[in-house]
């Protein structure tokens, strides 16, 4: 049963996609049919893997580090009030910037190679990450943090014994959109100036008249960010699950 | 316990924003004594608590903005000493950390004081579990426990602060009727010595474990005599009854 559902929408969409070519008369190097992508998928295997490999490179350092910096910037918000009518007038500022007219800028300081894409990878995640985490840590419940205060708890030990632990939902939530807007980054960054990469692959394959190689590279990114997103939302689910239960001999 | 208790003082009008909240009190708690605040819910007896515990309109979670809660008047311990330090609370709400196991829970304070628990405090951590009847259940976590197990693991941590003031926030109320008689059982015979003062608005509850019974009405106060025996009162005493029933009445008639 459990794959029925994954086997039959599957089939609807392969049989739309040939019904349309059918139906409509397209010509192979506008809409090739599904077979012809599955042989060119076949057939640059190779070619594929090494430029999957790249992108799914830089968009796990993206969002690594995308979110090891979001993670630093909440925390230093949440601590200190000074900082916050500092950063975040500038935060709120920089999400005016639509974050695509930076890569331009981004090849140009971090050249072709992978550093601008991962660049714009972690620039698109760093502000979800940031406020989601953000608003959990002051979201904390006050009942906790008055209690903190009767046990003469010093500042230090309330953010990361009892706020830290209490936000982690929100910095996860704020982590599984992040698994779904690095990979646009990074392709981005692709587009912009590259010379790997499987968004680089689908423009090369563009100007060369090789839709049937695009599709396979698009439906390759497809399947990746799809992997990426589950498997970041199974982890943080699985996690917070683990977290409040019991464990232990006598559990 | 490693410090006498002091008494407790209590004055003064509390105010939320320009209305007056109530006021004005004179309450005093003799050191080492247990006082009820018995009133009807909405009267403000948990400021009274919050006020003495230094948290009463603290900052909301995290945001930047002041409940414009204001007291003026003393609440104070009668040695003149500071309060903050000496004080645990317990409330309704447990207040449990529900990724923290009950031992972790127990010792929630000395991690928040950053100091080491070490040997010694896990074994006095386990004594309590073990003094509160929750033998076994040291590494559960909250949601794994109920609503009675859940205050036991409260109160075995306010044990653990062993503070000479204890402050009581309804802390049984939402018990059922035999885990709750339990429960004060035990917070009557394990805080013995140490000075309480606990809000409630059950009377059988102040009669049962009041040395003094204050009834907080929206016109002021008024002292009740407590049942002339120890505490914990059997329930079902002639004069723990008699006592219930007056101070019931009293709250029909007072507010």
């Amino acid at each position: 049963m459990r794959y029925l559902r994954i086997v039959v929408p599957l089939f609807l969409g392969l049989g739309l996609w040939q019904g349309a070519i059918w139906i409509l008369q397209m010509p192979s190097f506008i809409l090739p049919s599904p077979l012809r992508v599955a042989g060119a998928l076949w057939h640059a295997r190779v070619i594929l893997a090494e430029n999957a490999l790249i992108t799914m490179s830089e968009v796990v350092i993206g969002l690594l580090l995308g979110a090891a910096l979001g993670w630093i910037t909440a925390v230093g918000l949440a601590f200190s009030v000074a900082a916050r009518n500092a950063v975040r007038p500038l935060l709120v500022f920089s999400q005016a910037v639509p974050v695509f007219a930076l890569a331009p800028i981004f090849t140009l300081w971090f050249g072709y190679g992978m550093g601008s894409k991962i660049a714009m990878a972690l620039l698109i995640i760093y502000f979800p990450v940031t406020s989601s985490f953000f608003d959990a840590l002051m979201r904390v419940p006050a009942p906790w943090l008055a209690q903190a205060h009767v046990m003469g708890a010093r500042r230090w030990q309330v953010m990361f014994t009892l706020r830290i632990p209490a936000a982690l939902p929100g910095f996860l939530s704020g982590l599984k959109l992040a698994a779904v807007y690095a990979p646009i980054g990074a392709i981005i960054g692709e587009w912009v100036g590259a010379s790997k990469g499987l968004g680089y692959l689908m423009l090369l394959a563009n100007g060369r008249g090789k839709a049937d190689l695009m599709f396979a590279a698009l439906i390759v990114l497809a399947v990746l960010t799809l992997l990426l997103h589950r498997g970041v939302d199974r982890g943080a689910d699985w996690f917070l699950a683990r977290r409040t239960r019991s464990v232990g001999p006598d559990a | 316990m490693t410090l006498a208790p002091p008494g407790l003082v209590f004055s003064g009008t509390v105010r939320f924003g320009t209305n007056v909240l109530f006021g004005p009190l004179d309450v005093a708690v003799p050191a080492g004594q247990w006082c009820c605040l018995l009133g009807p819910s909405g009267v403000g007896k948990s400021t009274v608590l919050q006020c003495l515990a230094g948290i009463a309109g603290q900052a909301r979670a995290g945001t930047d903005a002041q409940a414009p809660l204001t007291h003026d008047g003393a609440a104070r311990a009668d040695d003149g000493r500071p309060l903050h330090g000496r004080i645990a609370l317990m409330a309704q709400s447990d207040m449990l950390l529900p990724w923290l196991t009950v031992s972790q829970n127990i010792m929630l304070g000395a991690r928040l004081r950053g100091q080491r628990t070490g040997k010694a405090g896990r074994a006095r951590a386990a004594a309590l579990i073990a003094q509160v009847g929750l033998e076994g259940l040291d590494h559960r976590k909250p949601a794994d426990l109920s609503g009675g197990q859940r205050q036991r693991v409260a109160l075995a941590r306010v044990l653990f602060e062993d503070r000479p003031v204890v402050l009581l926030d309804e802390p049984f109320s939402a018990l059922d009727v035999a885990t709750r008689a339990r429960m004060q059982d035990l917070a009557a015979q394990s805080l013995a010595g140490r000075t309480v003062l606990q809000v409630t608005h059950d009377p059988a509850e102040a009669a049962r474990l009041g040395h003094r019974i204050v009834v907080l009405t929206r016109g002021g106060m008024i002292e009740a005599a407590p049942p002339d025996a120890p505490t914990p009162r059997a329930p079902d005493a002639p004069q723990t009854l008699a006592t219930t029933g007056r101070l019931t009445r009293m709250l029909l008639d007072l507010t």
